[in-house]
């Protein structure tokens, strides 16, 4: 199983309209990505809270469609 | 979940000061992020139950549901979930790992 990096994406943002979002395909085998995501919804949320906003964003594909996703939060 | 997984989890968590739910083993981790926070505690000399989430299908899914968060590895200090592998990474590099260490006297490396 794997995810586009696309889709990805579309998904982080459909959540949270004014992120910044990077993504890279770590292995190249579209199951091994990194995003950055800055937002200015994560101000006044902890780090763990901003990193669930990002899987919730993702509907339960995270640990399922998709294995490894490594994720950098910041605010904007 | 299970109460009989849930009852597991509670139990590791109040037992040990600081619980890592990981894949594998800290002497033989079967993936890259489960090692790599494995590593981070060895470096600082931190002791620590690794639990290995392979070994029981009912734990590898509650210990997600138990805390809400859909990945593993999982650092639990003093019972509290401090983050998975990006989290525990990033406050180490920048010293918040070390500040909660001693935030919750936990013995380690300075």
């Amino acid at each position: 199983m794997a995810m586009d990096l696309k889709e990805i994406e579309t998904l982080i943002k459909e959540a949270l309209p004014d992120a910044v979002v990077e993504i890279q395909d770590l292995a190249g085998d579209g199951n091994h990505y990194s995003a950055t995501v800055i937002s200015n919804k994560f101000f006044g949320k902890s780090k763990i809270e901003q990193h669930k906003m990002v899987y919730n964003s993702l509907k339960g594909k995270m640990g399922n469609e998709l294995h490894a996703l490594a994720i950098k939060t910041k605010e904007q | 979940m299970e109460q009989q997984t849930k009852d597991l989890i509670n139990n590791e968590i109040s037992n040990n000061e600081v619980c890592l739910f990981m894949k594998g083993t800290p002497d033989a981790p079967q993936c890259g992020f489960s090692m790599a926070v494995s590593n981070m505690l060895k470096i600082l000399e931190v002791k620590y139950k690794g639990v290995n989430v392979l070994e029981s299908s009912a734990l590898r899914e509650g210990i997600k549901e138990f805390s809400d968060w859909p990945t593993v590895p999982q650092l639990y200090i003093k019972n509290e979930f401090v983050g998975g592998c990006d989290i525990v990474k990033e406050m180490y590099e920048n010293g918040e790992l070390k500040k909660i260490l001693e935030d919750k006297k936990i013995n380690f490396k300075k």
